[in-house]
């Protein structure tokens, strides 16, 4: 059996006094889409944060491709593959998507100076195979002149062309309209044949139904449900999403 | 590999044509507005276009452009700095008091003061960056203790409020040479400063434009969360920009300290709002993440200008002050304007 890309295992996490997580473990797989469901408040956004290595965990231990990660910083993540992708925040709107593909990885002469002509070349490819993204001009484009959905993708596209292994995806359907958000969705099982995993962190369920191999359940800090596709519906996610592990066990005893 | 993408609409994606490409450049407002005071100046005045004339308001310009330049930066990156202004004053006294007080070698009076003011743009930063706090509060504060200290300082050691005999200290001359001197062109009496104030203006469009470290100052200005994602270095991105800032101000502190020789414990005092004002009127957004160094330099094009023209004007110079406030209001909303139209959002 290959190992998962991630495994975290007895993940905590207290701010001051209060636990916001409480000992989570789960792991993600290779090529896995995974979706991460929660009301507001579950945990999610701050299991986000530890597997970005934005924070610290308090306690917890993490397994990348088997091999124990002694601290999750954001260099470690970065030098694995992670990439976060927010809601608003995926890109900077007042720059062009060239500046935006290459930013933090910008490609430079041994001066520090940048290539740009080079960079532009890359930038237009990536528009043109990476995701065929539709209505896009040119890579000197300003973000700001995208909609969302096409902002959302060419943050995927920077992703998948940098071979990132692992995506997380902060509530990205949350902003996007019906056509746009098929689009991303689209794109994430289209990444599954390429053996990047994603995590989907969403509020929508049946969002996260369509494309997800597997889901999992946060609720006030605990992992509430942890199953794959078959062996759930959305009427249990439902259940467990708005009422906890109360409202999981009505559902199994069949009285929700 | 190829992914493709089922179509999605874009209704936002309009084509971009020779003027709003212009329109998109950040200093256009401010070439427009200098060009229009230039030609006024010039013709209502007689000698704003002297060889004199020209070289007095170029000095001006180029004592508040290399700072706005720095501020613009710092602007582009997110970021203000009130204690730019008191900076100035700083500098200027530490090398006036350490050698005209304890005789210490003018050179190395010269480095402690530039160490000095990185180490309080450091420290700015630290304090920003450590507590997230606006560095619109944390640098108020700074300049607030520089203002003090600047005066209450120079009254312990020198027991007055200014710094007097700085051309009787050995090696003053040479020291000039690099701050205080000027030479011959076109028949203006061009100062040194002036030769910085190009090169500072040039350097820091290269960098903004054509180097990594200039996208980064985009990226931190525009969205902090997502530069921070993708691997940008933002704590030693803003660190570098309060430092540059407060670079800035020792360079204009020596700028200054060379060409009078003398120094008062409340130069520069007041200014800091003036290089902000120049980065606005420049282009530079409030909320960072857009801006222009060349802007930013134009925008202290038109305060010098207008300094030095309302003088030869023989107006109340009073109206300096009105003249700049309705400059500023003007910049705001052309910058809101023409930023709506090219598609940019604040």
């Amino acid at each position: 059996m290959s190992e998962a890309l991630l495994r975290i295992e007895g993940v905590s996490k207290k701010y001051g006094p209060n636990t916001v997580l409480k000992d989570v473990s789960f792991e993600i797989g290779k090529g896995e889409v995974v979706g991460l469901l929660g009301d507001n408040g579950a945990g999610k956004s701050t299991l986000v944060k530890i597997m970005s290595g934005v924070v610290d965990s308090t306690v917890g231990d993490f397994f990348w491709d088997g091999q124990k990660i002694e601290k999750m910083n954001r260099n470690v993540t970065e030098k694995l593959g992670v990439e976060t992708i927010f809601q608003d925040s995926a890109l900077v709107p007042q720059m062009t998507i060239t500046r935006n593909i290459f930013m933090g990885r910008e490609v430079t002469n041994r001066f520090g100076f940048m290539k740009m002509k080079e960079m532009d070349a890359v930038a237009a490819e990536v528009l043109d195979s990476v995701v065929t993204i539709e209505g896009i001009k040119s890579p000197k484009q300003l973000v700001s002149s995208l909609s969302g959905g096409q902002a959302q993708a060419v943050a995927i596209a920077r992703a998948v062309h940098f071979k990132r292994s692992l995506l997380i995806l902060d509530e990205p359907t949350s902003a996007l309209a019906v056509r746009a958000t098929e689009a991303l969705l689209g794109y994430l099982t289209q990444l599954k044949g390429e053996g990047v995993s994603s995590v989907l962190v969403t509020h929508n369920l049946h969002h996260a139904f369509q494309v997800c191999d597997r889901h999992i359940v946060m609720n006030h800090g605990k992992k509430i449900l942890d199953a794959r596709r078959e062996d759930t519906s959305v009427e249990e996610l439902t259940a467990a999403v708005v009422e906890g592990a109360v409202g999981l066990a009505r559902f199994r005893e069949g009285s929700f | 590999m190829t992914l493709t993408a089922p179509a999605v609409t874009h209704e936002r994606i309009k084509p971009a044509g020779l003027i709003q490409t212009l329109l998109r450049r950040p200093e256009v407002g401010a070439a427009v507005a200098a060009l229009a005071i230039f030609m006024f100046f010039s013709v209502s005045t007689q000698a704003f276009l002297t060889p004199a004339g020209v070289a007095t308001w170029l000095y001006s310009a180029s004592l508040f452009g290399i700072m706005a330049v720095a501020v613009a930066l710092l602007m582009i990156g997110g970021e203000f700095d009130l204690s730019a202004g008191a900076m100035v004053g700083t500098t200027g006294l530490i090398v006036g008091i350490v050698t005209t007080e304890w005789g210490v070698n003018i050179w190395l009076a010269l480095v402690i003061a530039l160490a000095i003011a990185l180490a309080i743009g450091a420290a700015n930063a630290f304090v920003v960056m450590k507590t997230g706090l606006p560095s619109f509060i944390v640098t108020l504060a700074t300049f607030f203790i520089l203002q003090g200290v600047n005066l209450a300082v120079t009254k312990i050691i020198t027991g007055t409020v200014s710094i007097q005999g700085m051309g009787a200290v050995p090696g003053f001359d040479a020291v000039t040479v690099f701050f205080g001197s000027s030479f011959s062109l076109f028949g203006m009496d061009v100062k040194i400063s002036i030769v910085w104030w190009l090169a500072i203006t040039a350097l820091a469009t290269w960098i903004l434009l054509r180097t990594r470290s200039g996208n980064w100052i985009f990226a931190v200005g525009g969205q902090i969360t997502s530069s921070r994602q993708v691997g940008v270095p933002v704590m030693k991105v803003k660190m570098g920009l309060f430092m540059t800032t407060a670079g800035a101000g020792w360079l204009v502190g020596m700028l200054q300290l060379f060409d009078v020789s003398t120094v008062q414990a409340t130069t520069g005092i007041g200014q800091e709002f003036i290089y902000i004002i120049c980065a606005v009127v420049g282009g530079c957004l409030l909320t960072g993440g857009y801006g222009s160094a060349i802007g930013a330099a134009l925008g202290a094009l038109i305060y010098g200008m207008t300094l030095q023209g309302i003088v030869f004007a023989q107006w109340d110079n009073n109206w300096l002050k009105a003249f700049l406030g309705g400059m500023l209001l003007l910049a705001v909303l052309v910058n809101l304007y023409v930023r709506r139209q090219a598609g940019v959002r604040s």
